[in-house]
């Protein structure tokens, strides 16, 4: 689903071209079950010692300010937790000390290579890359340094030269890439005395993982840490204590974080192609309301001049028709005064005539 | 320009503003001389800390009033609103203004802001959205300024062409704004083992965009507070208009705010988060709620109802501070909460913060005393 999303996405960036396509993709429901034959490690924590061994080599391997073998003595700095930096991009903390016959259990810190990386999905200059070897790459080239992915990292594994003015880089751990690529293991692989730094094909590294499990049902607990969680990671953990005792998210979910992150992102085309039109609908309901009642308005004057004009009609006619009639009046008194003075004069005739 | 007036340089406000200003610039000469790590607190499990959460998140919704009035005035016409739209896009954009520069101090290769619209784009990167919509955003703010430059300086040619755009101009803005602030919101939900349960939702986008227009009515019932006081002479409302005018923008807040508490609640429920409620940070998390969101709310609404407008201004100011408070805790302090290590703000962080704010003030101080911002040039009156 989150490829799907991505390439979505991707899409309207890219060009409307191959949207159409995407867009099928995104109805798809098939799932990407990642690079076959991928690198992984396996961190035993069971067997880990706290030497600092791996410490020492990651920091050889990447060319940083080594431990001195006073610093690798010093065991004070167990007492407190410490996290990647930029100049040990692995650390060993212990989680708890030796006390009653029981060893103490140290964890190896480092970037978990993830599956579904969100440093990769949240990068806004798309400078992580997920090679099809496992380890997933930072390219300070494009990096702007907002420092989202240090942020965004459910495991705590990357840091920042923030000393650095000109051109700080993100620091973690790359899985020892140009190694892989050599053929040969990651350095604290090759460093570990005691065998709890595994490397190897993921899928091998699991059922390897399982067998120890199953040969030592007591030592472990029955949970490879990294084979599901947020889809999985490169590095996995086998622990003889719970999880969340080793600080480790404890009982999430499978799904991938990038997919839960990014579910909100499918949402913003809609708002894109669906606003402009809806406002535009809302301006012309408004054009419309006003234009209404300006028409409402100027249909009252007119109806208010046509009332008065009938009225003056009205007034016009009563006149008219009192006219009318104060003529027939006029006509029928001139009548009857004619046919009077007619009648006066007749008598006199008569008595004439006689 | 003959200097006449030279004895007005030395008022209260030009020499506290100037004072911050210059110890900001030698701040700020310290941050890209020295770096981040001489001039703040940020650690490597608080990469995000003062200068994203107030300078940028809170900047951008502390700067909704523009596309909230505008949408009102000329998309549902509101008229009798008109008088607050272009303080209201003045101060949006000196606001995103404001939020670009915060991060440009905030990057680590600041130089290298245009690389995801240029070199390399991430567009799986929530974001690579809230950086593609401000941007755009900004430059909408910058047009729809315009206006008023072109009638101060005018040019009518322009003038005539920038108010044929405004309905155009104000309907992306509204599209910008909806996807750039909930993106704001969104950038948190890729965290959900990081921040609070409590805080982390799926509907944070939702939770972002609402309380944005919320706290964008109550900035533009502040901002004309004070412009109104230190522009008194060039503003045209009269008193009792300009009351309606805060009344009504109160009312709008309220309704926006009786949502947004709504909604939060669902989140929970949603999430069954109710346990966390119990615990010290449910109480801080109440205290958030129900004293920043649910009191302004119902403030708002007897305000309103009352014509009570010093109530509506009182609500207005508490519904900043808690949309400044929410977007804190989502950047730094109800995040990591799992972690004993705590981030608290160098000075030189905080400075940088008043710097940017004074800086705006100043900005918007002289352009309102020179161009049509808070009256209506008298050849443009009544026209978009």
């Amino acid at each position: 689903m989150s490829i799907s999303r991505r390439k979505f996405l991707s899409g309207l960036a890219v060009g409307a071209g191959t949207l159409a396509s995407r867009v099928a993709g995104a109805s798809s429901v098939r799932r990407f079950a990642g690079y076959p034959g991928r690198y992984g490690l396996l961190f035993d924590s069971t067997l880990c010692v706290g030497c600092r061994s791996c410490e020492q080599a990651c920091k050889e391997v990447n060319g940083l300010p080594p431990l001195s073998e006073a610093d690798r003595e010093d065991k004070s700095v167990f007492e407190n937790q410490r996290r990647v930096t930029p100049d040990s991009l692995t650390v060993v903390n212990r989680y708890r000390e030796a006390k009653d016959g029981r060893p103490a259990v140290y964890r190896k810190l480092n970037c978990m290579h993830c599956n579904e990386p969100c440093c990769a999905t949240v990068c806004l200059v798309g400078a992580y890359t997920k090679t099809p070897e496992g380890p997933v790459l930072y390219d300070p080239e494009v990096c702007i340094g907002c420092r989202y992915c240090v942020t965004a990292c459910p495991y705590y594994a990357l840091s920042y030269e923030y000393n650095d003015p000109v051109t700080p880089r993100v620091m973690r751990c790359t899985m020892c890439y140009p190694r892989i690529l050599e053929g040969k293991n990651p350095g604290c692989a090759d460093a570990c005395p005691t065998g709890a730094i595994t490397f190897g094909r993921r899928e091998d590294l699991i059922k390897a993982a399982r067998e120890r499990i199953a040969a030592h049902p007591d030592r472990y607990v029955d949970h490879i840490f990294g084979e599901h969680e947020f889809g999985g990671t490169s590095w996995m953990v086998l622990a003889g204590v719970p999880f969340g005792e080793l600080g480790l998210p404890e009982g999430n979910t499978y799904t991938p974080l990038p997919e839960i992150g990014t579910a909100y992102l499918s949402v913003v085309p809609l708002v894109l192609t669906i606003y402009p039109g809806l406002l535009a609908g809302f301006y012309a309901f408004t054009r419309r309301k006003e234009k209404l009642s300006k028409q409402e308005a100027e249909a009252k004057v007119v109806e208010a001049l046509m009332r008065a004009d009938a009225e003056t009609k009205a007034k016009l006619e009563a006149a008219a028709q009192r006219a009318a009639k104060d003529k027939e009046r006029a006509v029928a008194a001139a009548v009857k005064k004619a046919l009077e003075d007619a009648a006066r004069k007749a008598p006199s005739d008569k008595e004439d005539g006689r | 320009m003959t200097e006449t007036s030279s004895p007005r340089w030395f008022t209260p406000f030009n020499v506290i503003a100037g004072l911050i200003l210059a110890v900001g610039a030698v701040v700020l000469v310290l941050r890209f001389t020295l770096g981040l790590a001489a001039t703040t607190n940020l650690t490597h499990d608080y990469p995000w800390g003062l200068w994203i959460g107030f300078d940028v998140m809170s900047g951008v919704a502390l700067a909704a009033g523009g596309f909230v009035t505008s949408a009102g005035v000329y998309l549902f016409g509101m008229k009798e609103y008109k008088p607050i739209v272009r303080p209201a896009i003045l101060t949006g954009f000196l606001g995103y203004f404001l939020v670009v520069l915060g991060l440009f101090v905030d990057l680590g290769r600041p130089w290298r802001l245009p690389y995801p619209f240029l070199v390399q784009a991430g567009p799986t990167s929530a974001l690579f959205e809230v950086a593609l919509c401000v941007a755009l955003y900004l430059t909408t703010l910058f047009v729809e300024t315009t206006p008023a430059v072109f009638e101060w300086l005018g040019w009518k040619r322009w003038r005539r062409l920038v108010g044929r755009l405004t309905i155009a101009l104000t309907i992306f803005g509204v599209v910008l704004s909806t996807m750039h602030q909930s993106s704001l919101g969104a950038l948190f939900c890729i965290t959900p083992t990081r921040l609070h349960p409590l805080w982390y939702s799926s509907y944070l986008p939702v939770f972002f965009f609402v309380s944005a227009v919320a706290v964008g009515l109550s900035m533009v019932i502040v901002e004309g507070l004070f412009s109104h006081r230190a522009f008194h002479d060039q503003v045209e409302t009269t008193p009792e208009q300009f009351d309606h005018i805060t009344l009504g923008l109160g009312k709008a807040a309220a309704v926006t705010l009786a949502i947004y508490t709504a909604i939060k609640v669902v989140g929970i429920g949603m999430d069954d988060q109710w346990h966390y409620l119990a615990t010290g940070w449910g109480l801080y998390f109440l205290l958030e709620l129900l004293g920043f969101a649910l009191l302004p709310c119902i403030l708002f609404t007897i305000g309103f109802r009352e014509r009570r407008v010093a109530l509506v201004r009182v609500a207005a100011f508490i519904t900043v501070a808690g949309v400044v408070l929410n977007r804190l805790n989502i950047a730094f302090i109800a995040y990591n909460w799992q972690l004993p290590q705590r981030y608290v703000p160098s000075w030189m962080e905080v400075w940088v913060t008043l710097t940017l704010v004074t800086f705006g003030v100043v900005a918007f101080r002289w352009i309102a005393g020179r161009m049509p911002i808070l009256y209506e040039h008298p050849e443009w009156k009544g026209i978009h």
